[in-house]
This record gives C-alpha cells, structure tokens and sequence, in this order.
C-alpha cells in the first residue's frame, strides 16, 4: 500500500518535471533522425546514384514491417543513455535537492519509497518505449506512403517481442541509472559516470578484448553486450549493415540476452535497495 | 503534560573517531515546546536525524511516540522539519505538498490546510524556486504539518528569516502548541528558546549539559541592594531575611539570594534603621548568563540571544 503511494507521488512529481519531456522528446527525435531521416536520405541518395541493391535494402529498413527491429536499433547506444540518465537523475536529485531526506520522513519505509521510485521509472520507460514505437510507426508509414509503397504491417507478435525486448533494455539501464544516482547521491556525478561507462568504458573494453583473451570473456557479459546482442537479436542492423546502428550486437543468442539482462536489472535493484535502506540519510 | 512523548537513552553517534553525538537522554513531555539549545555543531541535528530515523545512532536507543524512530507507523504521526526545507525547485509549492500529500496518503483539502496554516495559500502556485528563503522555510513547516501531526520536530525553524519572519513563525508555533501538538523545537538562538520553550535541554560538544524549565534553568532571583552604611545595611538584611546569601559586588553593591517579593519589607527594615537606601532591585538571569556558565568553553559568536 505505501508503495502504491509512493508511486503515486513520484508519478505527479515526474509527470511535472521538464526533465522527462525533453529525454523523452530527445530520444524521440534521435530515434527519428537516426532510425528514418538518415535512411530515407541515404536511400534516396542512392537512387538518385541508380545504386538499386542499396536502395532497396534501406527501403526494407524503413519499412512497417521492420519497425519492431527499428525501435530497439538504437536502445542499446544512446536510448541506453538517455534512460541512464534520467534514472540518475530521479535518484542523484533526489541527494542534492535533499528530497529523499524530505520524503523519508513523511511516512513510507526507505525500500516503499524507492519501490514507488523504481516503479514509476519503469512506467516512464513503458510510456517511452509505446512512444517509440507510435513514432517509428507514423515516420515509417510516412515513407512507405510518399515512396507508393504497400503499407505491410508487422505482426502482433514482431510488434510484442520488440516492446518486450525495448522495455528489457530500457528498464535494465533504468534501474543501473538509479543505482548509479544512489551510490553517487549527486545528479551530476551519476550522470557523468553512467554515461562515461555507457559510451565510453564499455567501448573501450571490447576494443582491446581481441588484444587479451580473458577481456573478451568479461566483456561479453556486460549489460551493453546484453542489451547489443538482444537489439541484434531482434533483427536490429548492426554498425557494419545499412541503416544499422552501433551497440548491436550478435555476440549472445537472445535467450541468453534476455537472462544476463534479467540478472543485471534484478542485481541493480537489489543493490539501490541495500545502501538506500542501510546507509544514513 | 507529563507523559513522555520522546525519550532517549544514552543516544550516541559516532563518524569514525569523532563523537557527534555523546550518549544523549532527553525526554519531551506531551503538550510542551522543547527548546534543544545549543551552539552550531553541538550535534543538535544529529540527535534530531536519529529521532525521525534518518540516521541510525552508533549506541544508544530512542522511543518517539512509543515507536522505534523512523518506524513508518510513527512518522504518519511526526511532522519533520530538518536541516531546512527540501523541495523539489521545479514545482510550485502546492505540488511539492501534493507530492508530499500523496507519500502520506492525504487528500488535496490538507494541502491546502497546510498552505493555510503558514499563510502560504495565495504563492501556492509559484514555482518553489521562486521562493524566498522565508517562504521555503514555511513551505517546509506546512509540509510538517501535513497529517495534522503529534509531534512537530522544527530543527531552526527561524534560520534564515527577517525579524518579522521570526517572529511570524514563533507565533505560528505558539499556536501550533496551543492546539494540543508537542512541539521540539531546536535552535541555538537563547532568545528564543527563552520566549517560546516550556523546558529545555542544553546541548555541547555532543553531550546533553541539562535538562529543565527556562526558570530552572535562570536560577532563583535575587535583590541588588545599594546602601550606605553598608554594613548596617548588610546587619538589617540578615535581621529581616534571616539566613540569606547575601554577596558583595564587584561596585559595593549587595547581591541578596532572595525573591523579588521580600522588596518592600526590606526597604521599609533599611530606611527604619536609618539606612540610606540609592537603589533595591530585582536581578534575573538571563538565559544566556546560565548558558554561558554551564558551557563556558562554547564559542561565544556562535550563540545569538
């Protein structure tokens, strides 16, 4: 029950604060300019150079059909992010404005209060991800339509996999951002950090794993190849492939995907849960 | 009155080797203000954080509201203010108390119960970080006051706020009080604690130096005396009195320990001996001077009467 209230003040407070609306209109409009803008130039670059192949594997990608596959191409690179940091922010803010401090003495127990935290997180993530794919779906039919193009839409199924798999990935880093923002207790430090291991340690750690054997073990395992691989195995285009995008992976099967993301966003939530309820306010 | 409404023993908070809080007993009774005097650093917000359980004590033990600290079925019934108020700056006050409101399970009408009680009703809309620090200060008593709490724990209520604003938020806690809700109120300023506080206890360098009333704490009254002959004067003093203290000052004045209404008899005894009398006065302590005793080694400009 307090967590329902507390989800329930965290849902008004989110709701009203600019920060959600502009990572959401953010990654929208990335989403947008990456997964379609680009394509439909690069594909009309294309037949204007009477380059047939190429043209019509990047019309495949823009198609209805593919936007199941489209909507998770760039979760694992900068929707990752994006989500990252504004988890880090819930939490991180939450030290600085000294509103945690606030809200535990208002009634609900430490693990209640971040219960509802974590919770309303995984309903903005929910609410990003069924935006995404409204976007991915109206910019598509857009193309499909202005290119004379048959509107085939994907099946119920395609379009339930790539929610599930855009809300794994999504609510994963979710929670890794919340941890981040606790540990940190800083707005600014948990973003720097986050994004530093998102876009830049992780890299860096499968660039020089081909170098030493054993890395390569490790960095298979990261939440980044988890969330690369389940994108990849979703039918998102990797770097190397028109239209795709980088973090896609193919490196682990979706099942396994599926179970070391799983484990990290249990993991990150256990360990939010721990120093939020044992550490000194 | 004398219930006890939070009680502490041997409350202890230790950060590595530093003792910010040194083994703390205090009790506050249902229905009074408690004033928790001390200099900054004296470990007064410690002792508070631990109360409302925001900070587990290192040994020691506290019973609020006959609950452990912290404990979510107390906090429904404590109204907190501590180390000033933490708001979210993007929201007006009124959402910041609905966000609050909605952690307590409490309607909209208390919100605005709350915004009325601080006289907040009409900037309920702007934006928290348009506020003035007076305003933030009373955001953070109305989030205090949500529920229409037992207990109200303010840690320096008044810091940060004009005269008139301090004075505003004593009459608000006057009236809080008068309402039937105990109020701990901690502050290191003498003046107040001294105007508004039925007991007080007396924080320094960690440790709880005493506890009792603001009189208590002043110390009996006693009679300045300026005669001539002195010594006459001081003879007819102890006829009249019987076995007072009576004390020489520094400027040929006599200090004598006895109530202010001993005042006409003494003068009536001292002209009729035929001593001539320049001045007969009461003499009370200030709750500074008492302070300054107990804690002698406390930094004075750290102390504002």
């Amino acid at each position: 029950m307090n967590t329902i209230a507390s989800l329930r003040a965290e849902l008004l407070r989110l709701w009203k604060w600019p920060v959600t609306w502009v990572i959401t209109g953010v990654w929208l409009t990335l989403n947008v300019f990456f997964g379609y803008l680009l394509d439909y130039l690069s594909y009309r670059d294309a037949v204007g150079a009477g380059d047939r192949r190429l043209a019509g594997a990047l019309l495949a990608q823009l198609s209805l059909e593919r936007v199941p596959s489209t909507m998770v191409t760039g979760l694992p690179m900068f929707g990752s992010a994006l989500v990252l940091i504004l988890a880090a922010l819930v939490t991180g803010s939450g030290f600085g404005w000294n509103t945690w401090r606030t809200v535990f003495t208002q009634g609900p127990g430490r693990l209640q209060a971040l219960g509802g935290t974590l919770l309303a997180l995984a309903l903005v993530v929910v609410a990003f991800t069924v935006l995404t794919l409204l976007t991915d779906m109206t910019a598509s039919s857009i193309v499909m339509a202005a290119e004379g193009q048959a509107l085939v839409w994907p099946g119920l199924g395609a379009v339930a996999e790539g929610l599930g798999g855009a809300l794994l990935i999504g609510g994963t880093w979710a929670a890794g951002g919340a941890l981040i923002g606790i540990l940190a207790r800083s707005p600014g430090l948990s973003v720097g950090l986050g994004l530093v291991w998102v876009l830049i340690v992780e890299n860096l750690l499968r660039g020089v794993a081909g170098l030493l054997g054993p890395l390569e073990t490790v960095t298979d395992l990261l939440p980044g190849t988890a969330a690369g691989s389940l994108a990849g195995a979703l039918g998102a285009a990797g770097a190397a492939e028109a239209g795709g995008a980088p973090g896609v992976f193919t490196v682990l099967s979706g099942g396994q995907s599926i179970a070391l993301l799983a484990l990290y966003l249990v993991a990150f939530v256990v360990a939010a849960s721990l120093v939020l309820t044992r550490r000194d306010a | 009155m004398h219930e006890p409404i939070v009680a502490s023993e041997e409350l202890t908070k230790r950060y590595g080797r530093h003792t910010v809080v040194d083994a703390v007993s205090l009790t506050v009774r249902r229905g009074e203000i408690y004033g928790f005097l001390g200099p900054n650093g004296a470990g007064k917000t410690t002792t508070l954080r631990m109360l409302v359980g925001l900070v587990r004590p290192t040994r020691g033990s506290a019973r609020v509201l006959g609950g452990r600290p912290g404990d979510p079925a107390v906090l429904r019934r404590v109204g907190a203010l501590i180390e000033g108020p933490g708001f979210y700056p993007y929201l007006s006050g009124r959402d910041n108390l609905r966000v609050l409101a909605r952690y307590r399970r409490l309607a909209d009408a208390d919100v605005e119960q709350a915004l009325d009680q601080v006289d907040l009703s009409a900037r309920g809309g702007d934006r928290y970080k348009s506020y003035s620090l007076g305003m933030k200060q009373r955001l953070g008593v109305a989030a205090a006051l949500l529920g229409e709490p037992d207990l109200l724990i303010l840690d320096e209520p008044t810091n940060g706020l004009d005269p008139s604003g301090m004075a505003d938020m004593r009459d608000l806690i006057r009236k809080l009080a008068a309402q039937g809700r105990t109020v701990l109120l901690s502050s290191h300023l003498l003046g107040e604690v001294q105007q508004l506080c039925d007991r007080v206890g007396v924080i320094a360098g960690g440790r709880l130096l005493t506890e009792s009333t603001v009189a208590e704490l002043r110390g009996a009254s006693s009679l300045l005396v300026r005669a001539e002959p002195a010594l006459l004067a001081e003879q007819v003093i102890a006829a009249t009195l019987g076995a007072v203290e009576v004390r020489r000052t520094a400027d040929g004045g006599l200090e004598v320990h006895a109530e202010p209404d001993r005042n006409p008899e003494l003068v009536r005894a001292l002209v009729g001996a035929g001593v001539e009398v320049h001045e007969i006065r009461s003499v009370e302590r200030t709750l500074e001077e008492a302070f300054f005793e107990m804690t002698d080694h406390a930094p004075r400009e750290e102390l504002a009467s």
